[in-house]
């Protein structure tokens, strides 16, 4: 017992000092099952994340647009790896999480449970998407544990070109015809609470939060990270000349900052509930191309034995 | 369904002539070449490296957290090894 009471006090004084949790350091069991939680439900998002971009990659308006797409499409794909391996780091398997996550039993983002019905969602998933995903993303980059902190910053690096090209995208619809400029303004419409709703619910209501922030996993609250989206996004949005649908969305002189309407948090919580769009579709694809891909995982495994067999 | 896992790799680059390599992730992978061209794939898409280094996980050996004081402080009280031990007169120059 005083073992474990001199370990604890020794991580708390790390958390403290902020200086970096290791992968071999010792931590409480409840930090390192949070962060599997946590760092294995990014790792899931961003691989479901390809699929409602990858719905488009065929259809893409022009060869540019179309390599484009397919390199951010590849990129979520590495991400995923970066974060599968910093959950790994912690003792979970992937193989293992990932087949909670294809069980139902681990989440991922709700944003990929809603349909991308034409080109202007693709742009604007770039855009307000990827860009909800970097305010979020920047914040963990100082994350108490060293290999999520790290994945990260690589994460983020990579991740200013995603919503780059969805701006690029939805200005080139802004300043189109009358049909495009209707289009992009209905993918607005239709992805901006979902978006909102991607930095998780009111302070109050976060399950994990308080303790995420004692650990400083978290640095920032769901409503602050949020606010700074909104902030930074609202001016991007009137220069292209598109409008938010919330008619309460108004500047506000006394805190320098956007005020917003109230969000419907019933809507997010029937997504994690299942009820979104396209959940039972994403799933339904990743269980489909887990069990056909299994005679390439199995044949690779095969060839390498016989490699090393023969090489013996 | 579930399936013996590929074994997992750490994934050293040099990014460029005259610098180390250095720890840059982990991969899976089900042999040594597969991993070093997943690592390509995953760990070099915008002109990171010019060299890959990946060793099986399981084989690298490393000094464990709970032996750090005892593994490390032999150097603590060792402070004569630090130029700034020495008290060298001002006016002395080049040293």
């Amino acid at each position: 017992m005083i073992i474990k009471a001199q370990h604890q006090q020794h991580f708390d004084d790390r958390i403290a000092a902020d200086t970096s949790i290791e992968a071999k350091d010792w931590m409480p069991d409840a930090y390192r099952q949070n962060l599997i939680r946590q760092i294995g439900q990014h790792a899931h998002s961003e691989v479901i994340g390809m699929l409602p971009e990858a719905n488009w990659l065929t259809r893409a308006p022009t060869l540019r647009r179309k390599a484009v797409l397919l390199a951010k499409v590849q990129d979520e794909a590495g991400h995923g790896l970066y974060l599968y391996s910093a959950a790994e780091t912690l003792g979970c398997s992937r193989q293992d999480i990932y087949q909670k996550m294809l069980a139902g039993q681990m989440k991922y983002s709700s944003i990929f449970n809603y349909p991308t019905l034409n080109w202007a969602d693709i742009g604007v998933i770039g855009w307000l998407v990827d860009g909800a995903a970097i305010v979020n993303q920047v914040a963990l980059c100082r994350a108490s544990y060293g290999p999520y902190a790290r994945a990260m910053v690589k994460i983020c690096k990579e991740e200013s070109f995603h919503q780059r090209q969805g701006y690029e995208a939805v200005m080139a619809m802004a300043q189109g015809s009358a049909e495009q400029k209707a289009m992009l303004q209905d993918a607005i419409n239709r992805f901006w609470w979902p978006v909102l709703m991607m930095f998780g619910p009111s302070d109050a209501d976060s399950p994990h939060s308080a303790q995420s922030m004692a650990w400083k996993i978290k640095r920032h609250s769901n409503d602050e990270l949020r606010q700074k989206f909104i902030d930074n996004t609202v001016p991007q949005l009137e220069a292209l000349g598109m409008t938010a649908p919330d008619p309460d969305l108004a500047w506000d002189e006394a805190t320098g900052h956007y005020r917003c309407g109230e969000i419907d948090w019933n809507e997010l919580y029937d997504v994690i509930k299942g009820h979104g769009q396209c959940n039972h579709e994403r799933l339904q694809a990743k269980r489909r191309a887990w069990d056909e891909g299994s005679w390439v995982r199995e044949g690779a495994m095969a060839h390498a034995a016989k490699r090393a067999a023969n090489a013996a | 369904m579930t399936h013996a896992e590929w074994p997992l790799y750490e994934v050293f680059i040099r990014s460029k002539q005259g610098l180390a390599h250095r720890h840059v992730g982990s991969l899976h992978a089900a042999d040594d070449q597969m991993a070093l061209e997943n690592a390509r794939d995953a760990y070099t898409r915008r002109n990171e490296g010019c060299s890959i280094w990946v060793v099986q996980s399981c084989h690298l050996v490393a000094s464990q957290p709970e032996d750090r004081e005892a593994f490390f402080d032999p150097s603590d009280d060792k402070i004569y090894r630090h130029p700034t031990f020495y008290t060298i007169p001002d006016g002395i120059k080049n040293m």
